[in-house]
């Protein structure tokens, strides 16, 4: 295997080549890195990759297999441009070398800092985005949450761990739902997926407090290629909740994740989830859930920033009674384009789903919803509900709905309902007459148009939220 | 007397672009006064209203309005907001997802210096008090804004943010039409409540019904554009039994037909 050792392995050699690539944005990796692979997506690449993490050799032969998938399937043919994402140009793994990273504070840019105290996120919480190891209090209410829930059996792991630790538990379940056969993103990001959380919680275990993400990521930085696996036995019921709310500087420019989620008989599986990616990045995400008898999925998608995001959280209804539902935000400001939606398959009879799509263009934005809802036959008495609301807050923005419906069950009902609307003259002037300055009735106007999805959100998250789209909303008064 | 006194002078105004509506306006409310303003269907009022809150759909052409001596035609209608002038809306807007209570809460916010902020207890303290002096459900705080509200609860809707932000002028566009009995001497004794020495408020009604319960100092007769006859309290007496015909005669205009396109008499 040692002909496998790239040439750049050596610490000193990244080192250099690092800091001659550095630019505004590039702190966002440590400065030092253990092992950063060769330019490109390759079968070499791949294989870099599995023996830099030591994995077992089905994983290997799983990567170097979806490899060859991609390379069949090629790109997308439908949806956004994505004729500028070129991989030649992509590294798609870097291994950070010390964990906690070694960047100091005070090397983060200062404008980077600025925004996030814009954003108002907690100081702690700041050093972990920008890469600084730090400890803190919130971990240490985290390790103790963390202690209870390990005596009830519940395992929260970012996926590389996971791995290592539950062999047989990971790969029991382990592309089961996104094979990466399904579509060509899921083959690239299982050929060289990297990071992503492992949750699993066993049979009746029960969660109140939020699984949160943020503390996984602080013990690995997050991944371009993250996998992540949760998995709700039967009558289990938790909330995992990923708050990638502050800008994720990085200098490259592609991220591609799968999440797979397998929601057992009468479990109740929530997954929440808030990101602002930096606006060069092509963000295509395949989410996907199996729900079983009398479960229940939750998908909580709110989309901000990025340059191209493509992301359609599917719910896969395979037993009798299961329950889906999706609640999508998608904010597309100037050259953005957030093409989002929701996949509902419904196969088995009393299945039902929701589905709210709430987007707002601006400026040269464009923000479209793409959904499928599909009822197979037997299915019956299956229902299914969406709505899209667009709200354009200017003349330029964009926005458009390509809901696809099929049904092959007489008893079943679908419903479907999209609205436009444009940023009202009327209710701004209302509530300007109220003593509130222009862009803060712009904002409220908005904030009231995603109420119903943001007061689904913890607390933290919608305060957080707000101030996203208050930033996203700077400038909006002409 | 400007010091302590909302005034219009000599005000014009137009939809951008289109033809004049307002034609001269001319009327002092002083602090610590109720006046009425009457007129015909499309004589202007809500125009006026709408045109002092600052409404971006009307250009002013000449004149001025002062709050206590100072213009506020150049402000923002949120400038003038906080500069102490309130509009209840004739159609108040619905803004979907929007709290009465937390809508309320950034408005008053807005009023005070970043950092000095209201806080939670004295807001709800204040915004309760409000909402049983107008005989209403507590649960109506949490309601969006006009989401679903009928008519009547608009009309209330409005004089409750009027009793939060204490406004120092009010203007009320058909605050009484729409309403019952009932809930005429409930937004009645909204007003009553807010009157005082530091407070002046130009009422716009038809209905000699309202200025039963918010007895006005002076009345306005606006028609075509103007104030065309002021006078005491009677004078809205005298309009509900005679309409408006004998005022516009008197006024040099035709006694009956649309306002706006209205020839002068002799002219
Ligand atoms: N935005 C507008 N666009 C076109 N016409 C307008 C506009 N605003 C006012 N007008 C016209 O100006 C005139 C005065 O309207 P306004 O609403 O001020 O009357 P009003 O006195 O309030 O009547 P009412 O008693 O029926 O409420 C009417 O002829 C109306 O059609
Ligand atoms: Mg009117």
């Amino acid at each position: 295997m040692a002909d496998l050792l790239p040439q750049d392995a050596h610490p000193d050699a990244a080192k250099l080549e690092g800091m001659a690539h550095a630019d505004q944005y590039s702190y966002y990796m440590p400065e030092t890195y253990a092992f950063r692979s060769e330019k490109g997506l390759t079968k070499r690449v791949v294989e870099q990759i599995s023996y830099q993490k030591n994995e077992p050799e089905w994983m290997l032969k799983f990567r170097l297999r979806a490899l060859e998938i991609a390379e069949k399937k090629g790109r997308p043919k439908w949806g956004p441009d994505l004729s500028h994402l070129n991989f030649d140009e992509i590294y798609f793994y870097i291994r950070p070398q010390d964990k906690k990273g070694t960047n100091s504070w005070d090397d983060v840019p200062e404008e980077v800092r600025e925004t996030y105290r814009k954003l108002g996120i907690p100081e702690a919480e700041q050093k972990m985005l920008a890469g600084v190891g730090a400890q803190y209090e919130s971990e240490m209410v985290y390790h103790n949450l963390k202690e209870e829930w390990e005596k009830q059996g519940v395992i929260f792991l970012d996926s590389d761990t996971g791995l290592q630790q539950y062999p047989e538990l990971f790969k029991e379940h382990f592309a089961t739902v996104v094979p990466p056969e399904d579509n060509y993103f899921a083959a690239v990001n299982s050929a060289v997926w990297s990071g992503g959380s492992f949750v699993y919680v066993p049979a009746g275990v029960e969660i109140d407090v939020p699984l949160q993400a943020y503390f996984l990521i602080n013990a690995q930085s997050m991944g371009q290629f993250e996998r992540t696996l949760i998995i709700g036995e039967p009558g289990s019921r938790f909330h995992y909740i990923e708050g990638c709310t502050a800008p994720t500087y990085n200098s490259d420019s592609f991220h591609s994740g799968v999440i797979e989620i397998i929601v057992k008989e009468r479990a109740n599986v929530r997954y929440s989830t808030i990101q602002n990616w930096s606006h060069n990045v092509y963000n295509l995400v395949t989410q996907r859930a199996i729900v079983q008898r009398h479960g229940s999925m939750g998908w909580l998608d709110g989309n901000l920033g990025s340059k191209v995001t493509m992301k359609y959280p599917s719910t896969y209804l395979m037993g009798e009674g299961a329950h889906g539902e999706v609640l999508s935000i998608a904010f597309a400001t100037d050259g953005q384009h957030q093409d989002a939606g929701a996949k509902v398959i419904h196969a088995a009879p009393n299945t039902t789903s929701s589905v709210v799509s709430k987007s707002i263009s601006k400026g040269t934005g464009r923000s479209s919803y793409r959904g499928l809802v599909q009822i197979h036959e037997g299915a019956t008495n299956a229902r299914s509900n969406v709505e899209c609301d667009a709200l354009l807050l200017d003349d330029q923005a964009k926005t458009d709905t390509y809901p696809y419906i099929e049904i092959n069950e007489k008893s079943a009902h679908v419903g479907h309902e999209a609205t436009v609307s444009k940023l009202n003259d009327e209710q701004i002037f209302y509530l300007q007459s109220r003593g509130l300055p222009e862009d803060a009735a712009m904002a409220l106007i908005v904030r009231g148009f995603l109420d119903p999805v943001a007061k689904e959100l913890p607390l933290e998250y919608a305060v957080e939220l707000n101030r996203l789209i208050e930033l996203e909303m700077e400038g909006s008064v002409g | 007397m400007s010091e302590h006194s909302l005034e219009i002078r000599d005000l014009h105004a137009r939809i951008a672009d289109g033809e004049e509506i307002l034609k001269g306006v001319d009327l002092v409310v002083p602090r610590g006064e109720v006046h009425a303003l009457m007129g015909p269907n499309g004589s202007g009022k809500s125009t006026l209203a709408k045109v002092m809150a600052g409404d971006p759909q009307y250009e002013v052409t000449g004149g001025d309005v002062l709050i206590d001596g100072e213009s506020i035609l150049e402000m923002e209608p949120d400038e003038r907001a906080r500069a102490g002038l309130y509009l209840a809306f004739q159609y108040p807007v619905e803004v979907p997802g929007v709290s009465i209570a937390n809508f309320l809460r950034l408005a008053l916010n807005a009023r005070r210096e970043e950092g000095d902020e209201i806080g939670v207890m004295e807001f709800y303290t204040k915004l309760q008090r409000a909402v049983k002096a107008l005989d209403w459900d507590e649960s109506i705080i949490e309601r969006n804004l006009h989401e679903g509200f009928s008519g009547g609860e608009k009309k209330r809707s409005e004089i409750l943010q009027l009793l939060v932000l204490e406004s120092r002028y009010a203007i009320l566009d058909e605050t009484d039409s729409g309403l019952d009995v009932d809930a005429l001497k409930v937004v009645a004794k909204g007003v009553n409540a807010a009157r005082g020495p530091e407070f002046g408020a130009l009422v716009i009604t038809h209905y000699q019904r309202l200025l039963n319960y918010i007895v006005p100092d002076k009345v306005h007769v606006m028609a075509a554009g103007r104030i065309v006859k002021q006078g005491p309290k009677e004078l809205a007496m005298e309009l509900d039994t005679r309409g408006y015909d004998w005022i516009r005669v008197e006024a040099g205009l035709a006694p009956v037909g649309d306002d706006e396109h209205a020839p002068r008499v002799g002219a």
